[in-house]
């Protein structure tokens, strides 16, 4: 009974689904995760995969999904479920080839194609790769510019405020700090972007 | 303008801090100076780039978490159905427990198992004969069924068990098993002439297996004198003894020696004696050659080929003794006057016969 209803998605349409993970919505999340984790498990699983192994899968998918429907205006040219099923599947037969095992691979390709996920996993890896430099660069950056940028620009803390929580001596020494700071960010980003 | 000033002015054009004229005076700058305007661009970017990256990291973050969470949550789910499941089926588990279990001994005590178990724990079986108990049901079913549309219900009483009893005195107190007549509706007592006499229990001892029946009968003569004596005594081993009985409905012969000083089990109460005994010799008894009663026969041990078991004369004394004097139509005196001691065997079972009794128990 409990399992007809996780897989039914009576509650929730598509849309809300979508306005909730462009806004990073936690709601969002555990929804896709109840609906569609145990459809796109079982194909894994039934496909010489782990559980895992599927969450890996599974979590990736929805990393396509973030993607996309940040960086684009998105719409629902499919099923969300059937978007995420074809990704999946598509994700775990990339995994699949790359540990050597590609039996019976050529069946499903076709109709992927036609759902233009090639694409989408294209700018999701390009996204991945960037926001991976990114990261990269924020880790090497060190702390406590680190801290103080993410307060500054993410948080939006005032500079007031950042003064008192970082100990300056009055605010022109922390906008010289933060501004050094950018700089620094800048130059490992750019920098790291132009070695690869 | 220093370069690190334009910054700082740019954050604050993009977090809205500017008034509004500042904002436009901001946006006319940008214009004037392609270069600050590139640089502004390229600033506006990448900290977008940056916000997109944290809120990117945050989504990935609850996703991990939502992962964990539901895997946890499945399986906490499995944990909790099975308990509920159980605490659901509990009562059902229980009364379908108690159902089969009383279903099960029910049946066993409805077909007589726990008899049949309690019976077959002792190879010591009592000598009453079941009076041709197959044969009888069989009949009496017949006439169920061709009776089946009559109404009238016959009251046809029916012999359970038959046995032997011998006389004590000869105005009518004779003796059996207790076995024979334990649970007995009314007992009747006929004599190899075939006359049949009602007798009434005037005294059981279960412990010793004894009963004592008094003719009640007014048809009931009082007999001659009897014939034997009771031997209090006990006698030696090898004796040579012998029994009159109905295992069927003639009297029976039965000639044997006193094999054992106890009983079954070492029961100090009878003897071991090697006579060929059937069911029905029950009650029957046992006299040396001189005519002198030394027991009366009681049962028998299974698988052993000759082992009888007779109750002493000297308990019958003892049992005789506990009657109370109140259940009594005048006192028992055992005869002492023996006639049986010279006369041939022959002579002495045609003289004996009259006293021995089948006992019918209804």
């Amino acid at each position: 009974m409990s399992k007809i209803r996780q897989i039914l998605p009576t509650e929730i349409s598509d849309q809300e689904i979508v306005d909730g993970v462009s806004k990073g919505d936690s709601r969002a999340i555990n929804k896709i995760y109840k609906i569609y984790f145990p459809l796109i498990s079982r194909m894994i699983v039934n496909n010489s995969g782990s559980e895992d192994e599927a969450k890996d899968i599974f979590q990736e998918a929805v990393m396509v999904l973030y993607d996309k429907i940040t960086q684009q205006k998105f719409e629902l040219s499919s099923k969300l479920g059937t978007f995420l099923y074809a990704v999946s599947r598509r994700l775990w037969l990339k995994q699949l080839t790359r540990k050597g095992n590609s039996a019976n691979t050529s069946d499903i390709s076709d109709f992927e194609d036609l759902l233009g996920i090639e694409d989408d996993l294209e700018r999701h890896e390009e996204t991945e790769l960037k926001f991976d430099q990114m990261n990269k660069a924020l880790s090497q950056l060190g702390e406590p510019c680190q801290t103080l940028l993410k307060d500054f620009y993410i948080a939006n803390m005032s500079m007031q405020d950042i003064r008192d929580k970082f100990g300056y001596t009055n605010t022109d020494n922390a906008k010289t700090q933060k501004y050094k700071c950018l700089q620094r960010l800048k130059k490992i980003f750019f920098n790291s972007s132009l070695e690869k | 303008m220093q370069r690190h000033d334009f910054i700082e002015w740019a954050d604050q054009y993009l977090r809205g801090e500017l008034t509004a004229e500042d904002a436009i005076a901001f946006e006319s700058f940008c214009r004037t100076e392609p270069s600050y305007s590139e640089v502004f661009e390229q600033h506006r970017l990448f900290v977008q780039d940056l916000e997109k990256n944290e809120m990117r990291h945050a989504f990935q973050q609850a996703l991990i978490a939502e992962g964990n969470a539901f895997e946890a949550t499945k399986y906490h789910k499995t944990g909790q159905k099975t308990t509920s499941l159980w605490s659901k089926l509990q009562v059902n588990a229980g009364v379908a427990a108690a159902v089969a279990l009383i279903s099960v001994f029910s049946t066993l005590w409805i077909t007589g198992y726990f008899a049949n178990i309690k019976k077959a724990n002792t190879d010591y079986s009592a000598l009453r004969r079941e009076m041709n108990s197959v044969k009888k049901n069989v009949t009496e079913q017949h006439k169920a069924i061709q009776n089946i549309n009559n109404d009238k219900n016959k009251n046809s009483s029916s012999i359970h068990f038959g046995a032997t009893g011998f006389m004590l005195t000869r105005d009518g107190y004779v003796v059996t098993n207790y076995h024979v007549i334990n649970g007995a509706d009314s007992v009747h007592l006929q004599n190899v002439k075939g006359q049949a006499y009602k007798a009434q229990i005037v005294y059981t001892d279960p412990q010793k297996d004894l009963a004592i029946l008094h003719i009640a009968d007014p048809s009931f003569k009082i007999l001659k004198n009897i014939p034997y004596t009771f031997k209090k005594q006990s006698s030696e081993l090898g004796e040579d003894i012998f029994t009159l009985g109905f295992p069927r409905d003639e009297a029976v012969y039965g000639q044997g020696y006193l094999s054992s000083n106890t009983g079954y089990a070492g029961d100090t109460i009878a003897y071991q004696i090697s006579i060929p005994v059937n069911p029905g010799n029950s009650g029957g008894p046992v006299l040396d050659n001189q005519g002198n009663i030394i027991g009366i026969i009681s049962g028998k041990q299974k698988g052993i080929d000759g082992a009888a078991f007779a109750i002493k004369t000297k308990e019958l004394v003892e049992t005789l003794n506990k009657i109370p004097a109140d259940s009594l139509k005048g006192n028992i005196f055992l005869n002492n006057k023996n006639m049986l001691s010279t006369l041939p065997r022959t002579e002495q079972i045609k003289k004996l016969q009259d006293y021995i009794y089948i006992v019918k128990v209804f």
